[in-house]
């Protein structure tokens, strides 16, 4: 109740400062957005990226004149920390509400997202799922709840179409797939989807291996790769495992004829890429990705290593959905929670630097979302499909 | 999956991932069988130790297998003065208060570590890191090759401190009868202090031969932490050939077992064989009679 | 009696204070700290009373969850009828381990770590079996309603598991005053000398370890309602195992008022030291895990334990001590 109460309050202050925005010089209220990410935890440092990415795009809303609709109202972040628990994350949503935040974004994995959101829906709080990309987040009939990048059945099928382009274009030298994952949410779902799509293209999946978080070494899994000898390799996990496994193929001399990765977690990472040249070199990685032909994509990953963090997919993610947000916000001219999910339901937001078809939200997920196919070539990462972005072209296979 | 060519490459790769196991269980062992408390903060102790090899490849140049003998003194001092300033006082002596207050330990380490170095994964590079041995049809990583020989080594030297020197006299005579010790005149107080020191120096070398192979975050020591107990209990509580024997074994048990069951439900087997030693043989292949 | 007058004032206090709230913030405090009791409590029946410290009751809370979850998704159970289910099945995993452990004879340190290692294999088979959605976890359906126990308020989540606390506390007060808690309380103080007067000490520690499963039965089914998800991590990982633990030994093992003391300081705390310092991450797990070992250097005895542990730790810890009981 008295969440409602304040909330005409606020809305009533922003509507007479934007009526009258001379009187008085007053400078309007900021608006209160919620930024929640798992910043401690096994999550760290993508929760870290993640928030990064937010509060640079806040930064970029104010410096270039706030919210405009609402008398140049500048947004304000409110950090919550997830702390790798859906729990927690529940809990700060909770606390979120009562502070009277408008919206809010977050929070980075699936499992946590299933919780904030949900509990943001009790209070109609508008929730932007940032990265999260189990479909159940946008199949539960939430009207809060949206998702702007893609999730992983949309990636699954694009990377299996995408493939068999590639392969065919080849001259089909590769038939046979092994497919590691982690053992969660993220890896497991996409490594169904996968296995249920590849057969159908003609591909014979061989094994599909799962592995824990963490998980301390490799070697068996390599040796497997080497008993199987599949043609490729499609790994689908968390930044850690990831490069130990890259780098135990590496020294096992284990070379397929690609290394395929759905949502890997190092593939197109520019950390793991610096770290390890000769191990990523070739790997391809269908993920989220921005789109390489606007400007401002190496403006803003200029001043994100200029803080000497990497512009890995996190910061990116987080940064559109913020600049999805405040383009809602400006739109819906309020500050009101309801406003606000209309205008987002609503939104047909292209002011972007994520390579999307034109974003139409149905059931809270962008239907102009997608992944796209990058490779790891001559020390840089590259877009390879679709055309409309490609920067090299693609070698594939790695391998006769 | 059978055959030798997979077989025999896969119990390599657990005989030598076992050994860097077994030296993470020798220090528990050690601190669980003088002291016998279990040492929550035994995995947060690991990655201290690790980002201390990590530090002085990186800001010193010093290789981690040069760094050995700091980085095991380092971790030495930094065991006696835990025990002693913090563990000892804060407990009373009570078994469920040093639970507690090696989990805060753990919890203020890994949460500091956080702090200072943030969450990125970190690995070094050095000049064996790829370098792989071959021995008949498997490729062994020479990392682990050298982790599996400085394993011996490590259980030999603890080995020789227990069996022959002073130190060890005392070690043994506070295990087996603390007040009695302490009527011979032994500083009971010390003692501990000393043996929890060399738990955590076991760790010190644990560290340089594994960063190498592995990473380093502030979480890595959580997935060390089930695997080492489990070794201790099956080599014996205080026993350190069993502590050796013990991880090449579950080492050997994790590798067929990921082999055969996959990654994820291979680990099955380590657990199963913690819960048959427990019930069947809880003093393990070499403790003496509980 | 005492106790009896003691839980009543308890639950009308709550109750009372549940209708009086209005904040999503706190009602969730409250809620989260009446879970966190739960916790506390059930490992208190067995860690306190029984003297068996078990580092894996996630068991029991992952098998009610689970439990809970898999006869609404799988077989669209109401959850009403599938609560019962989730305690008895938690109840009887605790048959089966206590029934091993027991038999086989572990005591201390290899009882505690045995139910670690059920914990762990739970889990990991958990994470293979069909029927649990494995890495993927199950999601229970949206669907608000009373009938449903899923509710539109925290107020009806937050009497919930006052429910269940109130038959927790009434469980351990009849332990204090019961012939079947003096038998457990003799067969944790001296197990031989137990025997000897005549006690089964296996039937009773299965009594209590029985007991203690059922409740982190109905704390995992209540969890599953809450939050609606349960991954095999969640249900079994360490993090519960170590929050009943901690909250109950904290609090004052083997007392009526302990646990629900312990559970509502740790949450206090770690809310407090999240406000304060949470803008750079790690700091309040750093105070939170600082504060932990001041708590048991000062307070030995658990926050029931009250006054005469400060005075007690105060004097040990001037002659610094080292020596432990017995």
């Amino acid at each position: 109740m008295s969440t409602r109460r304040s909330f005409l309050k606020v809305s009533a202050a922003t509507g007479t400062a934007a009526a009258f925005p001379h009187v008085g010089g007053a400078q309007p209220r900021p608006v209160r957005v919620g930024v929640l990410h798992p910043v401690t935890g096994a999550l760290a440092y993508s929760g870290q990226q993640c928030r990064e990415g937010a509060l640079m795009a806040i930064e970029d809303v104010n410096r270039a004149g706030g919210i405009k609709s609402l008398g140049g109202a500048k947004l304000e972040a409110l950090l919550g920390d997830a702390q790798s628990a859906p729990q927690a994350g529940a809990a700060e949503i909770e606390k979120m509400n009562e502070a009277g935040v408008s919206a809010v974004v977050g929070a980075f994995a699936s499992a946590i997202c299933l919780a904030t959101t949900q509990t943001a829906a009790k209070y109609n709080l508008p929730h932007v799922v940032d990265v999260g990309v189990a479909d159940q987040i946008v199949e539960r009939g939430l009207k809060n709840t949206f998702r702007f990048g893609p999730g992983y059945r949309t990636c699954a099928q694009v990377a299996v179409a995408n493939l068999h382009v590639l392969n065919t274009a080849a001259g089909k030298p590769a038939k046979s797939v092994m497919i590691i994952h982690e053992e969660s949410l993220f890896g497991t779902g996409t490594a169904n989807l996968l296995s249920r799509e590849l057969p159908g293209y003609g591909y014979d999946v061989k094994e599909v291996v799962k592995h824990a978080n963490p998980t301390r070494d490799f070697n068996n899994i390599v040796l497997r790769m080497k008993a199987v000898n599949p043609d490729i390799v499609i790994p689908a996990n968390y930044y850690n495992e990831y490069a130990l496994l890259v780098r135990t193929m590496q020294q096992q001399k284990v070379q397929p004829k690609a290394i395929y990765s759905v949502l890997g977690g190092a593939a197109s990472s520019y950390k793991f890429l610096k770290e390890f040249p000769e191990a990523s070199n070739g790997i391809i990685d269908c993920n989220h990705w921005f789109n390489p032909r606007d400007r401002r994509s190496a403006e803003l990953r200029k001043r994100v290593e200029a803080k000497g963090l990497f512009f890995s997919y996190e910061v990116f993610m987080t940064y559109t959905a913020m600049r999805l947000l405040a383009d809602a916000i400006e739109r819906a001219k309020s500050t009101d929670r309801a406003a606000i999910t209309d205008a987002l339901a609503k939104s047909a937001f292209s002011d972007h630097i994520m390579p999307y078809g034109p974003t139409r939200f149905v059931d809270g997920q962008n239907q102009g979302a997608q992944p796209l196919m990058t490779q790891v070539i001559k020390g840089d990462i590259r877009v390879i499909i679709p055309r409309d972005y490609r920067e090299a072209e693609p070698v594939f296979p790695l391998r006769a | 999956m059978l055959s030798f060519d997979v077989l025999f490459p896969s119990v390599l790769n657990g005989l030598t991932t076992g050994a860097v196991y077994a030296l993470v269980a020798l220090g528990l062992t050690l601190i669980y069988g003088v002291l016998h408390i279990v040492n929550f903060a035994h995995g947060a102790s690991l990655m201290v130790a690790l980002y201390a090899v990590y530090l002085l490849k990186t800001r010193a140049g010093i290789d981690p297998y040069a760094a050995l003998p700091l980085v095991v003194a380092g971790m030495f001092a930094f065991g006696y003065a835990l025990q002693r300033v913090v563990i000892n006082r804060a407990s009373h002596g009570k078994d469920e208060n040093i639970l507690l207050v090696t989990l805060g330990v753990a919890i203020v380490l890994e949460n500091l570590a956080l702090m200072m170095f943030k969450s990125d994964t970190r690995t070094i590079d050095t000049a064996v890191t790829l370098a792989t041995v071959p021995i008949g049809p498997a490729m062994l990583a020479l990392p682990k090759a050298i982790a599996f020989a400085g394993a011996l080594a490590c259980c030999a030297v603890l080995l020789w401190i227990v069996g022959r020197t002073d130190l060890g006299r005392a070690i043994r005579a506070v295990a087996k009868e603390k007040q009695g010790a302490r009527l011979m005149g032994i500083d009971v107080e010390h003692v501990y202090a000393m043996s929890f020191g060399i738990g955590l120096a076991c760790l010190g070398a644990a560290a340089c031969f594994l960063l190498p192979a592995y990473y380093v975050n502030p979480q890595v020591g959580g997935g060390f932490v089930l695997v080492a107990f489990t070794i201790v209990v099956l080599g014996g509580m205080g026993s350190f050939a069993g502590a050796l024997l013990g991880g090449l074994l579950i080492g050997v048990v994790e590798s067929i077992g990921g082999l055969f069951l996959g990654e994820s439900l291979g680990q099955i087997g380590i657990f199963a064989i913690f819960i048959a030693v427990l019930l069947l043989r809880p003093q393990g292949l070499f403790g003496s009679r509980v | 009696m005492r106790d009896a007058v003691g839980i009543a004032a308890f639950a009308a206090a709550i109750v009372a204070l549940t209708a009086w709230l209005e904040s999503g913030v706190w009602l969730t405090f409250l809620m989260m700290t009446l879970y966190g009791a739960l916790l506390a409590q059930s490992w208190n029946l067995l860690g306190g009373f029984g003297g068996q410290f078990s580092f894996g009751h996630a068991l029991f809370f992952g098998t009610g969850a689970y439990v809970q979850a898999i006869a609404q998704v799988g077989h669209g159970a109401n959850p009403w009828l599938a609560l019962p289910l989730a305690v008895l099945a938690a109840a009887a995993v605790g048959a089966f381990v206590g029934a091993l452990s027991f038999r086989y004879g572990l005591k201390g340190s290899y009882f505690a770590l045995v139910t670690l290692a059920f914990a762990e294999v739970f889990r990991i088979l958990a994470l293979s079996v069909g029927f649990t959605g494995g890495g993927v976890g199950l999601m229970v359906p949206l669907r608000e309603g009373a009938a449903n126990m899923q509710f539109g308020s925290r107020k009806g989540y937050v009497l919930l598991v006052l429910g269940f606390v109130v038959a927790a506390l009434a469980v351990t007060a009849w332990l204090r005053r019961s012939r079947f808690g003096a038998r457990l309380q003799a067969v944790r103080d001296n197990e031989d000398a137990a025997r000897a007067v005549g006690v089964d000490p296996f039937a009773t520690k299965l009594g209590a370890i029985v007991l203690s499963g059922g409740f982190m039965g109905a704390a995992g089914a209540f969890y599953v309602q809450v939050f609606q998800y349960v991954d095999p991590a969640i249900a079994f990982g360490p993090h519960t195992s170590v929050e009943a633990l901690v909250a109950a030994i904290v609090g004052g093992m083997g007392t009526l008022w302990g646990p629900l003391l312990g559970a509502f300081a740790l949450h206090a705390l770690a809310d407090l030291t999240r406000n304060l310092f949470g803008q750079l991450p790690g700091l309040n797990m750093v105070i939170y895990g600082t504060v932990l070992v001041l708590i048991v250097m000062f307070v030995p005895r658990g926050l029931a334990g009250g006054g005469a542990s400060v005075r007690d730790a105060w004097r040990s810890a001037r002659r610094s001590a080292g020596h432990r009981d017995g």
